[in-house]
């Protein structure tokens, strides 16, 4: 066995190298967007999200006041430190940082490295140092205006979840949250039942036609969704129902029912057949040995459908989009992000990524802890 | 009532219902119609048990009746009618749909997605099982690589919009570029290319689902065959390519066609990304522009969809009786 492709020691190391950068490729945008969602809206336009724990340098502008101005032999000098303006204020907090480079026109704010004496245009000259002091010269008095001053502060990472606060209670994505939840449970729940009393009818019972239908099922199986929205939807207007909770929980049932049977009757089929059998000459009727042993029994089937429909209809757009009212009130988060948020948040990265995690973290956290089961029931599914 | 009621009550009645159904059917069935006792005591039992499957199966094929087997009649009728729905137009909607160049472009770029995104998830899934086969972080490394699985398209979308933004501090793409010093360009407005830029999302969702049955049937294929052909001095790739695959073929052809099957459904990726524009139109999002607003050309679109599902059914259901002999 010591032959296969990774075995001698030259080998091993490329197959570790290999499969590193294939995880590093899959990790990586999903990383990239999960760092992005903790950072500053303002550093995330000017640096990438694998820049994060360094700092950025980000441009200010500022207007001298000249209230401090004072005459010094024939010199009108104006002194202070720019991280006691009220723009740097807002951002450091009075912390000191450091300045990279500074200029005097929006065109070109960082024309000047720290600590050099430049020309204002209006006359006189201006400097600003590393550590954010300033000084202007000039031979005549100031205006009321003084000279406008743009500066390049080396400004550390920050992260805030402050995207994640907007997303939530601004942008209505926590309305969003519970309209998503509120569709998938009972989505999720109702199909289970139907299907396991089909599934085992279909498995354990003998009846003319069975072929028939469990071969109908497996077409069903591969039926376009798209077909179904037309038809479905004038139906729901015609009984009543309309676009409603009521509606897409019906119509997730539809389509979450061929997997259900499909995957319940193939773990039923394997049960054995002693057991039934045995149940069966003590007396037991059908409806007792569904109840009292497949039910237990198949439990394990069960999850990985539940687990594979909840993670369907949580992160359905389609049957979403047509069965509910597009209104604010009913919309689904992968409406919400789709058809509201790209809209009218398109290039706010921070925010967009936010929601994108608020919408992914519940889907995660099932994954990782249900997985065993997902395996399973994707194994049920299509090895035999 | 607030929705969320409405769901608690909805569980109540729809799981109530349907064990009251069960329950009370057969009862009704074994104490009322066909009673086991009186002088058809026998037959009666034989009765009951004849009907009972039925009872079993009708909430189940109602529902599959009604929303899944129905629609592809309805819809194939509906189509055969214009905007309106009054006037019968015979195949008029499909004859203008091939007329026009998006339906054409997105038939184009349907079937890219279908013979690019199979092949190469299932390519990329084969690799990873094998290469993590026997590696001691394997199933760390597949668990990653698995993960996609549960992300929703639209999900996946936004999370690839930050690889592929137009903006250097934004899209590693084009900070890969801006640091080779070439010009900033957005990936998705490339032409044809952008529909490849597009297929590499499914592709990453789907190589974990890939990977899990593949890596499923490399181990179960016998010990005995790998180990007499390295006896005999295969290398490695002979024992992969000339040992393993040929015994996996099987599941790779069934990986093949769920995923083809699943390509043919996907709108919510181009709809996210670029909602059809730049020429990346597939069918299931051209439908979408017709939803709500033609559903005689919406519902021809859908039907096209169908009948280019229907190979992979047909083959299906052929599998899935083979098996059951």
């Amino acid at each position: 066995m010591d032959n296969i492709a990774g075995q001698n020691s030259g080998n091993r190391v490329l197959v570790n190298i290999t499969v590193l950068l294939l995880v590093l490729l899959w990790l990586l945008p999903t990383i990239g967007l999960f760092v992005s969602s903790f950072r500053d809206r303002e550093q995330i336009s000017v640096s990438g999200w694998w820049q994060a724990p360094f700092s950025v340098e980000q441009n200010f502008r500022i207007r001298v006041g000249t209230d401090t101005a004072r005459e010094e032999g024939g010199l009108f000098i104006i002194e202070g430190n720019v991280f006691d303006e009220p723009e740097l204020m807002a951002v450091f907090e009075g912390e000191r940082a450091q300045i990279a480079a500074f200029g005097t026109r929006a065109v070109a704010t960082d024309e000047f490295a720290a600590g050099e004496q430049v020309e204002l245009r209006q006359g006189g000259t201006l400097r600003v140092d590393s550590d954010g002091s300033f000084r202007v010269e000039n031979t005549e008095a100031f205006g009321a205006r003084g000279p406008t001053i743009y500066v390049g502060a080396l400004t550390p990472p920050r992260f805030t979840l402050a995207n994640y606060r907007t997303v939530m209670f601004a942008d209505g994505m926590d309305r969003a949250f519970i309209n998503t939840l509120t569709v998938a449970i009972p989505a999720t729940i109702i199909p289970i039942l139907i299907a396991a009393f089909a599934a085992y009818a279909l498995a354990w019972m003998d009846f003319p036609g069975r072929g028939l239908l469990i071969a109908a099922v497996v077409g069903l199986l591969v039926v376009p969704l798209q077909l179904a929205l037309v038809p479905l939807l004038r139906l729901h207007t015609e009984i009543g129902i309309g676009q409603s909770f009521l509606g897409i929980w019906l119509a997730h049932t539809g389509f979450g029912l061929p997997l259900a049977v499909y995957l319940l009757r193939n773990y039923m089929v394997g049960l054995p057949r002693d057991i039934i059998e045995g149940a069966k000459v003590d007396g037991a009727t059908d409806f007792q040995i569904f109840v009292r042993i497949i039910l237990p029994l198949s439990f394990p089937a069960l999850a990985s459908f539940a687990i594979f429909q909840f993670l369907w209809t949580w992160n359905d757009l389609l049957v979403a989009k047509v069965f509910l009212p597009s209104g604010a009130a009913s919309q689904v988060m992968t409406v919400k992000i789709a058809d509201d948020l790209l809209g009218s948040r398109g290039g706010d990265w921070g925010i967009l990524a936010g929601a994108a995690f608020v919408s992914i973290a519940v889907p995660l956290v099932v994954f990782f802890t249900m997985q065993r089961y997902l395996v399973r029931g994707l194994l049920a599914g299509s090895v035999k | 009532m607030p929705p969320v009621l409405q769901g608690i009550f909805t569980i109540i009645i729809g799981v109530g219902g349907c064990v009251a159904y069960f329950y009370f059917s057969n009862l009704v069935l074994d104490k009322v119609i066909f009673p086991a006792r009186g002088p058809n005591a026998g037959r009666n039992i034989n009765r009951a048990n004849k009907v009972r499957p039925w009872l079993f199966l009708f909430p189940a094929m109602f529902a599959l009746g009604l929303y899944l087997a129905y629609p592809v009649v309805g819809s194939f009728w509906r189509s055969l009618f214009d905007r309106s729905g009054n006037n019968f137009i015979g195949l008029g909607n499909y004859i203008d749909l091939f007329q026009g160049s998006t339906f054409r472009t997105a038939v184009f770029n349907n079937l890219m997605w279908v013979l690019v995104v199979p092949a190469m998830a299932t390519f990329f899934g084969l690799l990873v099982a094998q290469l993590t086969d026997r590696l001691k972080w394997g199933n760390i490394a597949k668990s990653l690589i698995f993960m996609p699985m549960a992300i929703s398209f639209v999900g996946a979308s936004l999370i690839w919009r930050f690889v592929y933004a137009a903006n250097p501090d934004i899209g590693i793409i084009n900070a890969l570029r801006d640091f080779f010093g070439l010009a900033t360009l957005d990936p998705l407005q490339v032409r044809f290319w952008n529909n490849f830029f597009l297929m590499f999302i499914l592709v990453w969702i789907q190589t974990g689902f890939a990977m899990v049955i593949l890596s499923a049937a490399l181990r179960g294929i016998p010990e005995e065959t790998i180990e007499a052909a390295i006896i005999d001095g295969a290398n490695p790739f002979q024992v992969f390519f000339q040992i393993k695959v040929p015994q996996i073929m099987g599941t790779i052809v069934v990986v093949w066609t769920t995923i083809t099957i699943l390509v043919l459904k996907v709108f919510d990726i181009v709809y996210t990304m670029t909602g059809g524009n730049f020429g990346t139109h597939i069918l299931p999002s051209y439908m979408m522009t017709y939803m709500f607003r033609d559903d005689g050309r919406a519902t021809a679109v859908a039907f096209v969809i169908m009948i280019l599902v229907l190979p992979v059914m047909i083959w299906n259901i052929r599998q899935a009786r083979a098996e059951m002999r």
